[in-house]
């Protein structure tokens, strides 16, 4: 025998415990400290969209990739984030401090009931029923837009001016959602979603409340949903019904599907992918010399594109970016030998 | 009358759009969220043949017809079979996937701009009275064609080889496989039917109000409409499309014409929270403790 033991407690709750892992955590906390300074407009741009996304794309990981539980009304809920915000913001002059937890309230109020309906249903028909709250959230957003007078959309002062400030504070706020997430997953909680993502029925044996996990699942998924919304409206300063399509449901699912299913690591990765997309297919067009014949329609090319993307991951790479991660590593760390030895 | 003629026409869309939900669903139990696309792709087949065969309307359409029929086959045999087996979320995700990619490629080869096949056809869409009512030819059109697909599925569903075998495919592919059905032939069937039956529904729904983007919700509309009657019965579409169309007539009439777009979702959800197999589907096994 021979390896690495761990002896105290302490040691089983560390995050990082060897120090590899603590060297290689450190390079990563320079680099994204260090990226800033660096970047130009463009990369603070797709930085800020990343670190954004990954709060939802997190989010989402938790619902469905560790609980199991189908949503598609995931840009219904950073609408009724962003919204509250947004309503806040114009009826009130409410500062951030007071709309970001209205918005995490609403969020977990709209989890709750987003989340009502899988007491009952399951697979397909839950994910139906989400489908329609998101048209129904969104259909009152678009309400009170009209209503109001603010056809075009709410705009929203931004508490921080700058692109580098920006990048620090949803830093801090993916860093966070992603801490929360972790220790979740290791705890009662997180094993309860793990066990009626496996089945419901052993779950229940097993002496868990399913319809409490089902319903946190829920809860903390749009709650976190929710703050992305929030932050989503200050970092563009403007708030519309029409930002929030079934085309941005569709974008968060292909994270967690490009990223990999029941994965962290996975949800940033996907995020990764889909957010920087759009700029590689702009690259390729150019590159092959028809961006100009095509630029009045390069959403359709990016739609026909992402359609592709996302049937040849479903279609021959299921396990997502962290399977081709955990391939590669797996190579390397067995080289020469092509399976684990038979001990 | 005028209410009851609009509930009827709109009734009629739904209910053919439906019947592609069903017809796949009861099969394959696979929900195939690109309807709407493959809908619109139908509508664009006609206004392609239509162009091409200017002056024979009659080739055009049964052309059209032909292209919807192959489309769902090929759909099914270059997507859909590997999709077979996989989880429901898996399966549910291709089918979005595919409609984002039909979205992105129609507008590639066929623009944005509204077309109106029904023009480049040859005809007009002459207005009828009807017992102290008004509605356009294509609408009277689309009720009696919606009564012909449900017949002929009726029809097709009890009576004919395939029929049979499509209905036990349904129950028990298992079983069914092992008294030597093809279930890939089958579902395949499945596919091309519905897209036929899909692509209709757009082809009319283009020729009376234009072929453009809207088709597309219009396709997701409908399905609350299944999902109400039950997603693994015809009938049950047929009602519930009745139960929809008449909620979202009646409610744009006295209430808001905005809500037109949420009526149909509204209704869905309180018969999920009542009923949530719908008013005449089969009650899904459940695996409780």
């Amino acid at each position: 025998m021979s390896g690495y033991f761990r002896t105290r407690y302490a040691e089983d709750f560390a995050l990082l415990d060897t120090r590899t892992q603590k060297a290689w955590f450190a390079v990563l906390v320079v680099a994204l400290g260090v990226l800033p300074f660096l970047a130009g407009p463009l990369g603070l741009e797709l930085a800020n969209q990343v670190l954004l996304g990954s709060i939802g794309a997190v989010a989402l990981m938790l619902l469905t990739g560790y609980a199991g539980q189908i949503s598609l009304g995931h840009a219904g809920l950073l609408a009724a984030g962003a919204f509250t915000t947004g309503i806040l913001f114009k009826e009130f002059g409410a500062p951030l401090w007071i709309t970001l937890p209205a918005s995490a309230a609403v969020g977990a109020l709209l989890g709750l009931i987003f989340g009502l309906p899988s007491l009952r249903l399951r697979g397909l028909y839950l994910a139906v029923s989400t489908l329609a709250l998101h048209f129904i959230v969104i259909f009152l957003g678009g309400e009170y837009e009209t209503k109001r007078g603010f056809s075009t959309g709410i705009v929203i002062d931004s508490p921080v001016a700058s692109a580098r400030g920006w990048y620090f504070v949803l830093l801090a706020a993916a860093a966070a959602t992603v801490l929360l997430a972790l220790n979740l997953l290791r705890s009662r909680t997180g094993r309860a979603w793990r066990a009626i993502h496996g089945r419901e029925a052993v779950a229940e044996a097993l002496g868990i409340s399913v319809p409490r996990a089902k319903l946190s699942a829920f809860v903390v998924s749009s709650t976190l949903t929710a703050v992305a919304g929030c932050l989503f409206a200050y970092y563009r300063g403007f708030v519309s019904a029409e930002a929030f399509s079934l085309y941005l449901t569709i974008q968060y699912v292909a994270m967690i599907i490009i990223g990999g299913m029941g994965s962290l690591l996975g949800a940033v990765l996907g995020t990764v992918f889909v957010v920087l997309f759009p700029y590689a297919i702009d690259g390729t067009m150019a590159a092959l010399g028809v961006a100009e014949r095509l630029s009045s329609v390069v959403f359709a090319v990016n739609y026909a594109a992402f359609g592709v993307v996302m049937i040849l991951f479903l279609v021959f790479e299921p396990q997502g970016l962290v399977g081709i991660w955990r391939r590669v590593r797996n190579w390397f760390v067995l080289w020469p030998f092509r399976h684990k030895p038979i001990s | 009358m005028q209410v009851a003629v609009n509930i009827a026409v709109l009734a009629a869309i739904y209910a053919l759009i439906c019947c592609g939900y069903v017809l796949i669903y009861r099969v394959s139990r696979v929900l195939s969220l690109a309807h709407g696309e493959l809908m619109m792709l139908g509508a664009y087949g006609l206004y392609a043949t239509a162009s091409l065969f200017g002056g024979h309307p009659l080739v055009a359409i049964a052309a059209a017809g032909g292209l919807a029929l192959m489309v769902g086959v090929a759909v099914y045999l270059a997507l859909m079979w590997r999709m077979t087996g996989e989880s429901v979320l898996a399966a549910v995700l291709a089918t979005i996937a595919l409609g984002i990619l039909l979205r992105g490629a129609m507008i590639l080869m066929f623009g944005t701009q509204t077309q109106y096949p029904l023009r480049d056809l040859g005809w007009s869409n002459a207005s009828l009275p009807v017992f102290g009512a008004r509605i356009s030819t294509v609408g009277l059109v689309l009720v009696l064609a919606t009564a012909a697909v449900y017949v002929g599925l009726f029809g097709f569903l009890h009576f004919s080889r395939w029929g049979i075998r499509m209905r036990a495919a349904g129950q028990h592919p298992l079983l069914a496989a092992q008294r030597g059905i093809g279930l890939h032939g089958i579902y395949a069937l499945a596919w091309g039917l519905a897209t036929f039956t899909g692509g209709m529904a757009g082809m009319l729904i283009a020729c009376d109000a234009g072929l453009e983007g809207t088709l597309v919700i219009i396709g997701l509309k409908a399905f609350p409409a299944a999902l109400v009657g039950g997603l693994d019965s015809l009938v049950g579409a047929l009602v519930g499309s009745l139960v929809i169309a008449t909620a979202e007539v009646l409610l744009i009439h006295h209430v808001d014409p905005l809500l037109s777009d949420v009526v149909p979702f509204a209704v869905l959800l309180a018969m999920l929270a009542v009923r949530p197999w719908g008013l005449f589907g089969t009650r899904e096994e459940l695996d409780r403790v």
